[in-house]
């Protein structure tokens, strides 16, 4: 199995004729992942070739879907017209929808993240992430295809490039699907969410989280360990050294209730039994010890 | 972006929040002149983007513009928590009945917006969220419907304002609300927000920021960057699209993706422990970096006196291990002789072997492959401390 995507998957690319979305499409396809078209308004009707595969163009989302099924979708339009992309989207009720785009604003981010949850038909994974990757069955997003196989560690990281490392930590291993949910303020899924969908996995057997200084999340998706998590997880915290960013006003730490720094993290997650990596290298030991174990 | 309280002020007025007259001076002399023009009492107010500048000595009442003058020669220069104070905001002084508060931020948490708004205002107010949270209102907002006046009534009340009031107070939300939402704001506060004591709702004091993503429908707001107190490498970074931060090390930092580079300087400061060495700079060249990226990063880090050794950390994702390997050959053969600081890299991933080999045939002297994470942060850390 795996969490969000398998072989299953019919993936339609937005903005696939871009030079980002046409590079990664043929990254894509190559994995294996079954991209079944693209999505650019104005150039519906026309067709592009890559890798060896022609892919027809739709004017819109709903478009893609009538003529090829697709069930999930990746985006790569540019900042300025990703929330009408993400929109369409979401209106054509498609049940996936990864975000890769970096450099949205977060008040178009709110808009397309509260349209999605008053719809309730789409998981949204992003924006500003690298996407997901279930080795062997599908790969949505950028995350290299060659660094490691499947296997029964299940990973969620906000950070793309931390993702790839503790992949290649442990890529003796292997995984059964990455998660990067990337690390902007507003996200669609959450760690909390990946460790739900990992923890309900048969083929998960144990769970490593990434996380990074700033926000609460880490803190909240250790409560959820707490309550919910069954399977060994380790946890890798970056940030430990970096120095104090500067808040302003007094509503963020209201707010939070949280100094978001690392060691709060590890802290919180330690309580929650999470071993704790000071470095990757360590992170990959501990999880190497538990399956050892 | 975080503003200055004079920009906040401004902000708030181009938006008709309603705001006491404000000018910026940057000496003494435009201080008593801003004073003067303003006639009567005036509060100087050091410009720092930190809290607790008043406990600190860095607002002061001015009996006169002859007063400002003497008052702000004292808060001009001053050190408030690491930050100078190079700007004083001249305020006009208001007899204070009541202080209130108000915000409007982003919630990472709720992935919405909330507004708070408590009658109970002033610096304590972390206090009063702490020990009084029924006089704070607390209400989070659809972006997609925002704020009614109806709902905007409903906070205020709920904030427990004296009824008096409290259509004024709404007023202003809804006016704080619209600015927020023009201005791509992600933090927009009024603390305090006052009553006067002839009865007029004023905000006294503000703290924006706005978000940088949106940057592209606000070219007006280039013009809020404060260029003077940014550091002159950072500033030659930015020019090159490079996110990069000055630290107070010496052990220079390049790596691709901000968690990547995170951990490489946790990595670094633990290595640098025996020797006495921390990281010097934060630099990410991004996910998929060119070799120009990285030729235009090594010779920032390389243009940092401080710095006395390179770690140059990459995974290969996107980026190959060959373009980086280029990158570095390219880099050192464009400053020639003014490299002369050793620099360490650990290349893994996206086609490594033949980054590797790239990096061996140059055999540049100053050069020192790894092929670890921590092996790599240790040789850089021990040649920094020679």
């Amino acid at each position: 199995m795996a969490i969000f995507i398998n072989k299953e998957s019919k993936v339609i690319v937005q903005g696939m004729t871009g030079s980002e979305g046409t590079k990664h499409t043929g990254r894509m396809l190559k994995y294996g992942t079954n991209i079944v078209g693209g999505v650019t308004p104005g150039k519906g009707g026309q067709s592009v070739e890559i890798e060896g595969k022609t892919l027809p163009v739709f004017n819109s989302v709903a478009e893609a879907v009538a003529a090829t099924g697709a069930n999930a979708s990746v985006v790569f339009v540019p900042p300025k017209f990703a929330k009408a992309a993400v929109m369409d989207a979401i209106d054509a009720a498609l049940p996936l929808v990864v975000v890769i785009t970096e450099g949205i604003p977060v008040h178009d981010a709110a808009i397309f993240y509260a349209h999605a949850e008053s719809k309730g038909t789409t998981r949204l994974i992003g924006p500003n992430c690298p996407g997901l990757i279930s080795p062997g069955l599908s790969n949505i997003g950028i995350i290299p295809g060659d660094i490691t196989g499947p296997g029964r560690i299940g990973l969620v990281s906000k950070s793309g490039t931390l993702t790839y490392q503790m992949m290649y930590e442990l890529r003796d291993i292997g995984f059964s699907t990455a998660v990067g949910i990337g690390g902007d303020p507003i996200i669609g899924t959450t760690h909390i969410d990946c460790l739900r969908a990992f923890q309900d996995d048969p083929d998960t057997d144990a769970i490593v989280i990434i996380g990074e200084i700033g926000g609460d999340a880490e803190e909240r998706a250790a409560a959820f360990i707490s309550s919910y998590v069954t399977k060994p997880v380790v946890g890798y915290v970056a940030g430990f050294t970096a120095p104090e960013g500067k808040t302003m006003g007094h509503a963020g730490a209201i707010v939070s209730g949280s100094s978001g720094t690392a060691e709060a993290k590890k802290v919180a997650l330690e309580a929650a039994g999470v071993k704790v990596g000071k470095t990757p290298s360590e992170t990959a030991a501990l999880m190497r010890a538990i399956l050892n174990g | 972006m975080d503003l200055f309280e004079y920009q906040a002020r401004d902000l708030f007025e181009a938006h008709n929040i309603p705001v006491l007259a404000g000018a910026v001076a940057l000496t003494a002399d435009e201080a008593e002149r801003a004073a003067a023009t303003m006639g009567g009492k005036v509060v100087v107010k050091a410009q720092v983007k930190v809290g607790g500048r008043g406990k600190a000595g860095g607002v002061k009442l001015a009996v006169d513009a002859a007063d400002a003058r003497v008052k702000a020669e004292a808060i001009l220069g001053m050190d408030i928590k690491g930050h100078t104070v190079h700007k004083v905001m001249i305020a006009q002084a208001a007899p204070i009945a009541e202080e209130y508060y108000m915000a409007i931020l982003l919630d990472r948490a709720n992935r919405n917006f909330l507004v708070m708004a408590s009658v109970a205002g002033g610096m304590e107010i972390e206090e009063v969220a702490h020990t009084q949270p029924e006089k704070l209102a607390r209400v989070g907002i659809d972006p997609n419907s925002g704020i009614s006046r109806e709902k905007a009534l409903e906070i205020v009340k709920a904030g427990q304002f004296p009824e008096g009031v409290v259509s004024d107070v709404a007023d202003v939300l809804l006016k704080l609300w619209a600015a927020f939402v023009a201005e791509d704001a992600t933090l927009m506060e009024i603390n305090p927000l006052v009553k006067t004591e002839d009865g007029r709702i004023i905000a006294l004091d503000g703290k924006v920021t706005l978000d940088d993503n949106a940057d592209f429908r606000h070219p007006e707001h280039e013009a809020l960057i404060d260029h003077a107190s940014t550091n002159p490498l950072e500033a030659a970074a930015k020019a090159k699209n490079l996110n990069y931060v000055k630290l107070d090390g010496e052990v220079g930092i390049i790596g691709n993706g901000a968690g990547l580079v995170m951990s490489t300087l946790d990595v670094v400061a633990y290595a640098g422990e025996k020797y006495g060495v921390k990281p010097a700079n934060f630099l990410d060249i991004g996910g998929g970096a060119s070799a120009e990226v990285m030729a235009d990063g090594l010779s920032i880090i390389l243009g940092d006196t401080d710095v006395r050794s390179v770690f140059v950390n990459v995974f290969g994702g996107i980026t190959s291990c060959d373009a980086v390997a280029n990158g570095i050959v390219k880099a050192l053969e464009m400053l020639g002789d003014k490299a002369t600081k050793p620099i360490v890299v650990r290349l893994d991933g996206n086609n490594v072997l033949e980054g590797r080999r790239i990096l061996n045939e140059a055999a540049h002297p100053l050069v020192h492959q790894l092929d670890t994470m921590d092996g790599a942060a240790a040789k850089a850390a021990e040649l920094a401390a020679k």
